[in-house]
């Protein structure tokens, strides 16, 4: 494209140059005629336009295809679930596949997961099922889904990703999508390879059949595709890890690669109340979608259709509105075009109308925050914010904010351990910047996070001002993770990738409001406790150095010399003279309520706050399982489809093997379970 | 000697009774140490020497800045007192070793250096009224000296004449029950600054020409030098005569033998010897005795600072002394004593100090 650019250039140059010889020439040998271009013109499929662009889907590269793919199968299994009132149960497994496509190959020929280019997804749900003829089309067309034409909160919105990841494989790979699926205990399940033409966007069917499947209900889907797996940022492992702290309702296994699983556990035994859908808000749509529904619309009268179709519009408002645009309350809505639409428009957002309702938002709520928080970050301090709903061009949403600050104690005992600091150690902890955990509708975002309006008001708030350090521009320095959520019937996605959340003043503003709210909890926690250990410094100081003083009394002295007396007339007279009782009190010692809302505490002695219970009462999980079971013994997913109660999900120990990551798996020290402990 | 010690003893133990009162009566425990600075001396002009004043402060325990100071105090109290019992003397850098231990299972020292440890053993020795040599403690044995006099030194008699050019090194405890001045037929004392010079002097047998007794403290004259000095001043009637370099600091060393110094203020009435003469280098000699200038060294920042200081001295207010530092300042330079080997490397003795001593040519 680009090297043709030259040529028309010159063209139309040279006929303005005066008494240049055959100017028509080049044109007409360049040019082509309406009809030999209209011969070329048609149209394009959504499917064609996608292989070309995968880029705008999160294909661009092998790694976040991957993790594109898990992400997408996942979240629908979650809809899925939660939309039929299932408590999510999800096992997630990504193999590695020899290139030249032998299904499963042994272990010795395979690759190393970390070299391999070709992996196998597999994601299980034991949700509702999906019935026999939706699920060509589920899987193998683009832009077809149920969540698209409702306003109403879900992960998904659009109902490309599912499609676009097979599509994905198919193209990387050759390989069609494999679908299991069953809807009940009396119905087969049925067993699908699908493929997607992409000239059409339409399925095309390699194999169906009746299979055996010792799930009563659910839904597996396995995709081939081309990918690289690592660890670390942005990473499958990150993903679900993310997934975890926001759905602590939902019970996720994961294989990696390696083969190791690693179990989520469910913190929460109900589901999040079930988000409702709600019709337009009127101050939210753009003239074109007006002109869309007032075309569309069931109603004969335009007040009906402005009441029945849009929220918050009464009939009295609707009168309003028509009168205030000219126009007859009973006028035919589909004879309302042109001008007569664009007065409608300007009058609809002239009008003072309610909020929409806001009551079709389900927050994942500060409990539940907290509880994934702790589950999965190991902290001295988790707080929680939800915020009322707000809303955003006519869409209702609720921000909600998490913070998790410290090492925990356990980390903080380590570190005391090894003796003072070497040069140079204590800089990089200092260096160390908050991690910023994004979510949407409950779904992690792992990419473009300075793109992303949760970034932006991250950055924004001053953390200064609660004791955090931060450069100017930069994300606040210190052990700390900020988790930022976005539930909307709606989120605004900066791309179709779904990577960030669009930067609208309103949300941005929600956001900082929701952080600052958290900063001033951790402000106050931190203050504490520097007040607790500046006291606790200078009675630590005296109490080492009485034992000095006494025993140099007592040398001096010679012979029998009451020396223990004196040391604890001495250390009642440190105690006395640096905050006594107080300073233990407000150092955890004698531990009582630190009076902060929706926060946990975890120092060495226990834990205090709203401390969720784990693990949760009808878990699958047997109790009687050892808790030490380290990772390596926990066999991995014999075979893909397996039901979960034969999969026996184990608690993974605090400081179990795979401990690349900063974050751990579930499992907490055994505080946790008596979280009164330190109060006696 | 014995009997001292004794009473030294109990003022250190009385530290830890006092520790123990405290503490039975729940209050905190406080030691009154004299404060050792120039707010606390004043100049007794009548004497002539710097007395130390009667402001104290005290030193709590109870207190972040002063606890592990306290601690500190007390734990040397404890060595000197063990010294006390055993009879031993010591140096300060062994009471510093006897005293440096780790702090419980923590990772803090009781000392962390020489320099935490010697400012307590001083204020030990004010706050308790003990001598240093009471204590036990000894100095550096850093004094030379070299003349026409015979000591009897722990039962051995020297003869500081025949030592040849490395002379008799002067203990740190020069008090009579240690060391007796059994003859001496020396004209004056010549205390120098510097070692060098000192050699200089003694290679030269300038003692003998002009019949006196060479002392070097290599520096600040450490306190048997001093002491020493001013034995001989008081016991033979000898003059004492100062010959440092021409700087801020040369002008103090005379001052610290002259009044006594600013933080033993309390040894001035042992040590000072009021009628010491300065004998140079004066900030006139260069021009007198002809040094060419590129020998001087500038004055840097913190030389003129001290200059301003020692002027406002109230023991430095005579008129000649005034203008003695306002010339130096004026012009600039100091010089050092091994600037006069410019002209000859026997200027010293054979020009220098022959003319000043003709001359009568010092400062008081």
């Amino acid at each position: 494209m680009k090297k043709r650019t030259p040529a028309p250039k010159t063209a139309t140059k040279s006929p303005k140059a005066p008494g240049t010889t055959t100017p028509r020439k080049p044109a007409k040998a360049a040019g082509l005629s309406a009809v030999e271009m209209g011969a070329r013109q048609r149209e394009i499929s959504v499917s064609e336009f996608f292989t070309k662009n995968r880029h705008l889907l999160g294909f661009d590269n092998p790694r976040k295809a991957l993790l594109t793919c898990v992400k997408e199968a996942v979240d629908n299994a979650f809809d899925a679930c939660e939309e039929a009132g299932i408590l999510p149960e999800v096992v997630v497994k990504v193999e590695p596949v020899a290139t030249d496509g032998a299904a499963a190959p042994p272990a010795s020929t395979a690759p190393p997961p970390t070299q391999a280019t070709r992996f196998k997804v597999t994601v299980v749900d034991y949700g509702p099922g999906i019935v026999r003829e939706q699920i060509p089309r589920i899987f193998a067309k683009l832009l077809y889904g149920s969540k698209f034409h409702r306003l109403r909160m879900s992960r998904g919105q659009q109902g490309i990703g599912i499609s676009a990841a097979g599509m994905y494989g198919q193209l990387t790979t050759g390989k069609p999508v494999q679908i299991i699926s069953r809807t009940g205990e009396k119905n087969p399940a049925h067993y699908f390879e699908v493929q997607i033409n992409t000239r059409t966007n339409e399925p095309r069917i390699i194999e169906k059949k009746q299979i055996e499947w010792e799930s009563h209900r659910g839904t597996q889907v396995t995709i081939e595709l081309e990918g690289r797996w690592q660890k670390g940022r942005a990473s499958v492992d990150e993903y679900l890890e993310e997934a975890a702290i926001a759905n602590p309702h939902a019970q996720i296994t994961y294989v990696n690669p390696e083969g190791e699983t690693k179990a989520y556990q469910r913190t929460i035994n109900e589901l999040p109340p079930p988000p409702r859908e709600i019709k337009p808000h009127p101050y939210g749509i753009e003239l074109g979608l007006l002109l869309k529904m007032l075309h569309d619309t069931k109603s004969h009268w335009l007040s009906g259709f402005l009441s029945s179709d849009f929220s918050r519009v009464s009939p009295r408002v609707a009168d309003e509105i028509s009168k205030a645009a000219g126009l007859n309350p009973h006028a035919k809505p589909r004879n309302i075009m042109g001008l007569d639409a664009e007065r409608l428009y300007k009058a609809i957002q002239a009008t003072k109308i309610m909020a929409p309702p806001t009551n079709c938002i389900s927050p994942i709520g500060e409990k539940a925050i907290l509880t994934g928080l702790y589950k999965q970050i190991k902290a001295d301090f988790y707080t929680a914010v939800t915020r009322p709903p707000a809303v955003y061009r006519g869409n209702p949403f609720i921000i909600e904010a998490g913070l998790a600050f410290g090492k925990g104690p356990q980390e903080a005992a380590a570190l005391k351990r090894t003796g003072p600091a070497a040069e140079g150690e204590r800089q990089e902890e200092d260096a160390e910047l908050a991690r910023v955990l994004r979510f949407a509708n409950r779904v992690p975002l792992l990419y473009q996070q300075s793109a992303c309006a949760t970034y932006q008001a991250v950055l924004e708030t001053s953390w200064r001002n609660y004791g955090v350090s931060q450069s100017r521009g930069a994300l606040p320095a210190g052990p700390m993770v900020v988790f930022v959520h976005m539930a909307s019937v709606w989120v605004p996605f900066t791309s179709e990738s779904k990577e960030a959340i669009a930067d609208y003043d309103e949300i941005r503003r929600e956001i900082k409001l929701a952080l600052q709210e958290c900063g001033r909890r951790l402000g106050v926690f931190l203050k504490r406790k520097e007040r607790a250990k500046h006291e606790y410094h200078r009675r630590n100081v005296f109490e080492l150095y009485i034992e000095e003083v006494a025993e140099a009394c007592k040398r001096l002295k010679g012979g029998r010399f009451a020396v223990e007396r004196l040391k604890s007339r001495l250390l009642k007279i440190a105690m006395k003279r640096t905050g006594g009782e107080k300073t233990d009190e407000l150092l955890g010692k004698k531990s009582g309520p630190e009076g902060l809302p929706d926060s946990i505490i975890v120092t060495a002695e226990g834990v205090e706050g709203a401390v969720p219970e784990i693990p949760p009462e009808g878990s699958p999980e047997p109790p009687a399982l050892p808790e030490a079971t380290p990772l390596e013994a926990v066999p991995p997913l014999v075979q893909q489809g397996e039901p979960p109660k034969e999969e026996p999900a184990k608690r993974l120990k605090p400081k179990g093997a795979g401990k690349a990551k900063p974050v751990q798996a579930a499992g907490r020290p055994k505080a946790s379970k008596k979280p009164k402990k330190g109060k006696r | 000697m014995t009997r001292s010690s004794s009473s030294v003893e109990k003022k250190l133990v009385g530290l830890a009774d006092l520790v123990v009162k405290a503490a039975d009566r729940g209050k905190d425990p406080a030691i009154e140490i004299p404060v050792r600075s120039l707010s606390n001396v004043k100049f007794n002009e009548k004497r002539r020497i710097i007395e130390m004043g009667s402001n104290t402060q005290e030193r709590t325990f109870f207190n972040v800045g002063m606890a592990k100071k306290f601690m500190q105090t007390m734990l040397v109290a404890d060595a000197l007192s063990e010294l006390q019992r055993a009879e031993l003397t010591t140096s300060l850098r062994e009471i510093y070793y006897r005293a440096k231990h780790t702090i419980g299972d923590s990772h803090e020292n009781t000392f962390d250096g020489q320099n935490e440890s010697d400012p307590l053993i001083e204020d030990l020795e004010v706050a308790l009224e003990a001598l240093r040599e009471e204590l036990h403690v000894r100095a550096e044995n850093a004094g030379t000296l070299i003349g026409p006099l015979t000591v009897v030194d722990d039962g051995d008699s020297v003869d500081c004449s025949k030592l040849g050019k490395g002379g008799y090194c002067v203990p740190s405890i020069v008090e009579p029950e240690c060391l007796r001045i059994k003859r001496c037929t020396a004209d004056f004392v010549l205390l120098v600054e510097k070692g060098t010079q000192w050699n200089r002097l003694a290679e030269d047998k300038f003692w003998k020409k002009y019949n006196c007794v060479l002392l070097t403290g290599n520096g600040q004259p450490p306190r048997g030098v001093r002491r020493l000095a001013r034995r001989l001043h008081d016991e033979r009637k000898l003059p004492v005569y100062v010959l440092v370099d021409n700087d801020p600091w040369g002008y103090y060393i005379y001052s610290v033998v002259k009044q006594g110094s600013i933080n033993l203020a309390f040894e001035s009435q042992r040590m000072a010897i009021p009628e010491a003469k300065f004998m140079g280098l004066s900030s006139h000699d260069p021009q007198r005795y002809g040094l060419p200038r590129n020998v001087g060294i500038k004055l840097n920042d913190k030389d003129i600072d001290r200059a301003k200081e020692i002027l406002n001295y109230p023991w430095f207010q005579k008129k000649e002394w005034q203008e003695e530092i306002r010339h130096m300042l004026s012009v600039g330079l100091k010089f050092e004593l091994d600037a006069l080997a410019n002209k000859d490397f026997q200027y010293l003795t054979k020009k220098y100090l022959p003319k000043k001593l003709q001359d009568r040519d010092w400062l008081d």
